[in-house]
């Protein structure tokens, strides 16, 4: 899903895949979906020979538009509630200067 | 196809990734010396699922308080785990599909399937669980990634399966 942060961070044996955060292995109740990423990884942990090597998977997930924002949760989280008063309060202090 | 690590985020959230600075460590390297067929297997997912009834789900109190903070413990899930005895807590994903098919983050049933299908060797009776939102992986890193792998080891586990989310 972040190919780039699993390979910087030295994880062994990588297979990418272009899924949204929530559906590594495919949407709920598609096994057949989920069985071919598994096996493909399978095929790469046997195939893989370099340490920190990256298999980058071809499949693309359909409906971008609604899945773009569907994978958020239904609240933002804490960290980025923080984030936002945190901007929010910087500008009402710039606007009062 | 290159796999665009940065598709489903919002730019700024794109960018914060892009800009942190990530600690490499030595890659780890057991090269892989028998088939699959004779590999036992075990599954570790990022998704914050536990066992409703049997285990405290995640701290999402403590997160909601302290945004920084992300719960660093571990839930083990057995290998007939079924899918309604399973909760999610994850501020940070929508968690309804999961909670609808807990196969697309860990993939307890789908690899029950390989094995019954001679694919896989087996299934190792103990999966792990834990909550990826951590700022600092100190925790992970020293305490409950080394209990983990212990037990994996006690298990007799040959390849460790990593699904984030």
């Amino acid at each position: 899903m972040v190919p780039y942060l699993a390979e910087a961070s030295g994880t062994p044996r990588i297979v990418a895949v272009e899924f949204p955060f929530g559906h590594t292995l495919g949407h709920a109740h598609d096994r057949d979906e989920q069985l071919r990423v598994i096996r493909d990884a399978l095929r790469a942990l046997q195939e893989i020979e370099q340490p920190n090597t990256v298999v980058h998977l071809p499949y693309e997930w359909p409906d971008f538009d609604h899945w773009r924002t569907a994978w958020h949760p239904p609240e933002p989280p804490p960290i980025m509630q923080w984030l936002r008063e945190q901007a929010r309060q910087r500008a009402e202090a710039k606007h009062q200067e | 196809m290159t796999v665009d690590s940065f598709k489903w985020l919002s730019p700024a959230l794109a960018n914060y990734y892009k800009g942190m600075a990530i600690q490499k460590e030595e890659v780890p390297w057991t090269p892989l010396t028998k088939p699959l067929s004779r590999c036992r297997f075990s599954l570790l997912s990022t998704s914050g699922i536990y066992l409703k009834g049997k285990q405290p789900p995640f701290d999402l109190d403590r997160e909601r308080r302290e945004p920084f903070w992300g719960d660093p413990s571990y839930r083990a899930i057995p290998r007939d785990v079924r899918q309604e005895e399973i909760g999610v807590a994850h501020l940070h994903i929508n968690t309804s599909d999961i909670e609808a098919d807990m196969n697309i983050a860990l993939p307890v049933h789908r690899f029950l399937e390989l094995e019954e299908a001679g694919e896989i060797g087996s299934l190792a009776p103990t999966s792990y669980s834990v909550m990826g939102f951590q700022q600092s992986q100190d925790e992970w890193r020293e305490r409950y990634g080394p209990e983990i792998a212990n037990r994996m080891k006690e298990e007799g586990v040959d390849v460790a399966f990593l699904t984030p989310v």
